[in-house]
């Protein structure tokens, strides 16, 4: 509960950076107004008056807080609806690719992690961490483009048949079924899952190993506890719980690749929205999709502040 | 001594010596693209080049041409140059911004370290790509031009990478200022600007140069995303990022087009982490 109190400084002060971007974004809100013939200087001048724009800057910024509060990020002059409406309807997707790819990379990172810190400097160890260290170093949208060249425009060909994925949307008919839409999820969401994939494995060794050289192991070992309980019960937890502060770390990165992912993907999600956005000057939109993202980054901040205590009861928030 | 024993330990990380090599290999090229290049990076080989793009080897290009029938080679040489710069000039400022602030908050606590780091909550709390994007764009709009200047792309990134550098730096001073040689300073009356210059600086350099050298790694990243998505370097300038921009859609008839300089990025980008893994071996003192 106090870290939800502390957080509303933060996001006042993130709301306040994003209204003065928008407040220098060209031509201002009238800026659809000024290009049209019709309308002329003392038009705009009553509109200014009217919309209250010739107030001072406070009392604009006062007012504008009060709508995004109400939920109101103005209205979206590329997608000509409400900003709310027009993010909320691309959520689902964006949720979709990137629950997935959350997924994808605890369950393959963490095996993946754990398994090497079991046989340390074996063939598979180097062999895992090489590859997370590539996977750290690349670029999503490259990665992105090479997956389409192997799989959508060649495919990959053995044991008789093609295996080939589509390339973009997300699904191809109307009625989508669910076989579709896996195909289509499968490289957007290894594209996206890629880097934090590599960067938790290599974390999950290193705290696995820390984990595996102390003490209270060696005491599990002594009573003669099987060693594959001692690896379940005892190392496993201690070893997952500082996961999950990189985990949150790693959460703007992960709306970033979204963004990046999505916009090479064709996938109908925010990001996409966003960049469509980007090109055709929506500053609305684009401050909307600003909010919206930090908010939900301070949120799950806030989340594994909670979860860290939760599953370390040697931290205390007081 | 002290500079022996910091080599000799360094040596000992291979892989992070091939990265630095590397590297000094690629800035080479940078500095001499001019000589090194087969080609003008913006000549089109009209004499070759029927509209579509030209496959490695043929017509004395190496790598091929790209859809406009520009020399890849020469371009990838060429956008090494652009992306080292940027890479270069954002991560100095980063580290200045950084450094000075963390600094500060570190050294003198209190209100300023309060105002600092709730600043550096805020800018962290904002995704950093859809952050540079919007700014890019209100830049590009608002100037009337369709080309951003390349100085734009540096201050941008590095006025705003900075956060990392500041909370290293601080948590550095916080206990370096508690040090005795800091307190023996104090006491023969130093000045705070000379305290934290020429007591506590060099002592907090180790970890500011590992960070340097790892955010190098993440600037040539940005900077490639921002010009692939069309708002960071703008063309004809030759950037490897933008050089992919219209790759996608040729994919099918020009994969070089697509591959090369991705690779050059990821090459790079490689060999930058594996010289900061070495380095921070390096430094820190528990190994």
């Amino acid at each position: 509960m106090r870290r939800l109190l502390q957080s509303i400084p933060l996001l006042l002060c993130i709301s306040l950076v994003i209204f003065i971007v928008l407040e220098n974004a060209p031509g201002g809100p009238l800026a659809p107004y000024l290009q049209n013939p019709h309308i002329t200087q003392s038009d705009i001048l009553r509109l200014r008056h009217n919309f209250g724009l010739d107030r001072p800057i406070i009392f604009r910024y006062a007012s504008w807080l009060l709508a995004v509060l109400h939920g109101d990020f103005g209205y979206s002059t590329s997608n000509a609806m409400p900003v709310t409406q027009a993010l909320l309807e691309r959520l689902p997707a964006t949720l979709e690719l990137m629950l997935t790819a959350f997924f994808l990379s605890l369950l393959l990172g963490g095996m993946a992690g754990i398994l090497a810190a079991l046989m340390p400097h074996s063939l598979y160890d180097h062999i895992v961490t090489t590859f997370a260290f590539i996977g750290q170093s690349m670029p999503v949208f490259w990665f992105a483009l090479m997956l389409q060249l192997l799989f959508a425009v060649h495919g990959i060909s053995g044991f008789g048949y093609i295996l080939q994925l589509p390339s973009a949307g997300i699904c191809a008919t109307d009625d989508c079924p669910l076989s579709d839409r896996i195909e289509h999820l499968i490289l957007p969401a290894f594209v996206l899952a890629l880097v934090s994939l590599a960067t938790w494995s290599r974390f999950l060794r290193a705290s696995m190993l820390d984990v595996l050289g102390a003490d209270y192991l060696r005491t599990a070992r002594a009573k003669g506890l099987r060693s594959f309980s001692v690896i379940l019960k005892h190392a496993l937890p201690n070893a997952v719980t500082p996961l999950v502060t990189i985990i949150a770390l790693s959460l703007p990165g992960l709306v970033a690749g979204a963004l990046v992912t999505e916009t090479i993907f064709a996938w109908p999600g925010m990001g996409r929205l966003f960049s469509t956005a980007l090109g055709q000057s929506d500053f609305s939109l684009l401050m909307g999709y600003l909010m919206f993202v930090s908010v939900f980054v301070v949120l799950c901040n806030i989340l594994a502040d909670v979860a860290y205590a939760l599953l370390d009861p040697r931290v205390r928030y007081d | 001594m002290r500079d022996t024993s910091f080599w000799v330990r360094f040596r000992r990380h291979k892989v992070a010596c091939i990265g630095g090599c590397v590297l000094l290999c690629l800035a080479f090229i940078a500095c001499f693209a001019h000589l090194l290049a087969p080609a003008d990076p913006n000549f089109i080989d009209e004499a070759h080049w029927n509209g579509l793009p030209l496959a490695p080897g043929v017509a004395g290009h190496l790598l091929g041409t790209d859809e406009n029938g520009r020399d890849l080679l020469a371009r990838l040489i060429y956008g090494a140059r652009i992306s080292l710069t940027v890479a270069l000039g954002a991560v100095i400022m980063q580290i200045g911004i950084g450094t000075f602030l963390g600094a500060l908050s570190g050294y003198y606590r209190g209100w300023v370290d309060s105002i600092v780091m709730r600043l550096t909550d805020v800018v962290l709390s904002i995704p950093l790509l859809p952050l540079l994007l919007v700014l890019t764009a209100l830049v590009a709009a608002s100037s009337n031009k369709a080309s951003l200047g390349f100085g734009t792309i540096v201050l941008i990134i590095g006025g705003l990478s900075w956060p990392p550098v500041a909370r290293l730096v601080r948590a550095d001073f916080l206990s370096l200022r508690e040090k005795e040689f800091a307190d023996a300073a104090r006491a023969i009356g130093c000045s705070d600007l000379r305290i934290i210059c020429i007591h506590l600086l060099p002592n907090a350099l180790g970890p500011i140069i590992v960070q340097a050298t790892l955010s190098v790694a993440d600037v040539i990243i940005t900077e490639s995303t921002l010009s692939f998505l069309g708002f960071g370097i703008q063309p004809p300038t030759a950037s490897w990022g933008n050089m992919l921009a219209n790759a996608q859609a040729n994919m099918a008839i020009a994969p070089w087009a697509a591959i090369f300089p991705g690779a050059a990025i990821l090459l790079t980008v490689i060999a930058v982490n594996y010289l900061g893994d070495g380095l921070r071996d390096t430094f820190d003192p528990q190994r």
